[in-house]
């Protein structure tokens, strides 16, 4: 009997099912949490398409893009993490999550350097948003789900960065093995879905109407 | 454990397809497509959204269990998509109601 299937299961198999899908329950309600703002954000773009097109082309496309590629170059470290810990190999394991975490600092450096830049240019909704154009009020709603939509998004991937440092740890006492890595498992469950949700906003907020 | 393992090999490719669709989606935005613009860019989106689930996420070798809560949480989304835009989509062909307005 193996002494990290807790008793209520029949084996180690069955205990990570049962984690994995309890991990997509959460995953689903994860989902809905941001499906609310895609809502409202679609609802608002169809309301007001020229004046988010507007405040879209006042975002960074380079910025943009090399986040939306560090970010995808860390759920590679993640999945190769993972990997790591179907092997066994805590050493390859330890560094593919430090690499994971790395990229995910640069992504959050990145993006608050943004927001810096946003604050410099008065893009920030409320009384000292300015804006030249036509419409402040309906263009300062696109900024109001800029914010709360990549501040949400950057919020889990804080979260994501804590979680990482728990696995850190956790490997370095060899708590996972070929049998037992289910921490690990799920906190890149979780990474990608971050990733995930990121690769809807990036078109969504930074690629409105380039072309014209 | 009993499930196939992902070889290396495979998230490397996976990744590279992820990096190619980032560069389509970027390039796509400058080509003038009109209202086809957001819907290719989404679509990416979403051809992106099903390779990291099914690699990255493992959902090729998950049980069919999982697969059903994934399914309901993409369906719950959808209905609420599809009320919500039913009703903001078209107020504007319909007559606004007057009578019980003061």
């Amino acid at each position: 009997m193996d002494l990290t299937v807790a008793h209520q299961f029949d084996d180690a198999e069955q205990q990570q099912e049962a984690s994995t899908l309890g991990m997509w329950i959460f995953l689903a309600t994860e989902i809905l949490f941001f499906g609310g703002m895609f809502l409202g954000y679609t609802v608002y773009r169809a309301m007001y398409p020229h004046e988010f097109a507007a405040a879209s082309s006042h975002l960074d496309v380079v910025l943009g893009t090399v986040n939306t590629a560090v970010l995808l170059c860390s759920s590679l470290t993640m999945a190769l993490g993972v990997y790591s810990a179907q092997l066994g190999s805590r050493r390859m394991l330890a560094l593919c999550l430090g690499l994971t975490m790395l990229l995910g600092a640069v992504f959050l450096g990145i993006k608050f350097y943004e927001y810096y830049q946003k604050y410099e240019e008065g893009l920030i909704p409320g009384s000292g948003f300015t804006w030249a154009g036509a419409n402040p009020n309906q263009t300062s709603l696109f900024f109001v789900f800029y914010f709360i939509m990549t501040g949400m998004h950057a919020l889990h991937m804080i979260i994501g960065l804590g979680l990482m440092t728990v696995l850190v740890l956790l490997t370095r006492r060899g708590r996972f093995t070929p049998s037992y890595y289910t921490p690990v498992e799920l906190g890149g469950l979780y990474w990608h879905f971050v990733d995930i949700v990121w690769v809807f906003l990036f078109p969504l907020l930074y690629l409105i109407d380039r072309s014209s | 454990m009993s499930e196939t393992v992902i070889q290396p090999r495979t998230y490397l490719s996976i990744w590279g397809v992820l990096l190619a669709l980032l560069a389509v989606t970027v390039g796509v935005a400058y080509v003038h497509l009109a209202w086809l613009n957001p819907v290719v860019a989404l679509s990416i989106a979403v051809i992106k959204a099903v390779i990291i689930m099914l690699y990255f996420m493992h959902l090729r070798n998950s049980p069919r269990l999982v697969w059903v809560f994934v399914g309901a949480g993409f369906a719950w989304l959808g209905i609420m998509f599809v009320l919500s835009l039913g009703d903001y989509l078209a107020r504007q062909y319909l007559p606004k109601p007057t009578m019980w307005l003061p």
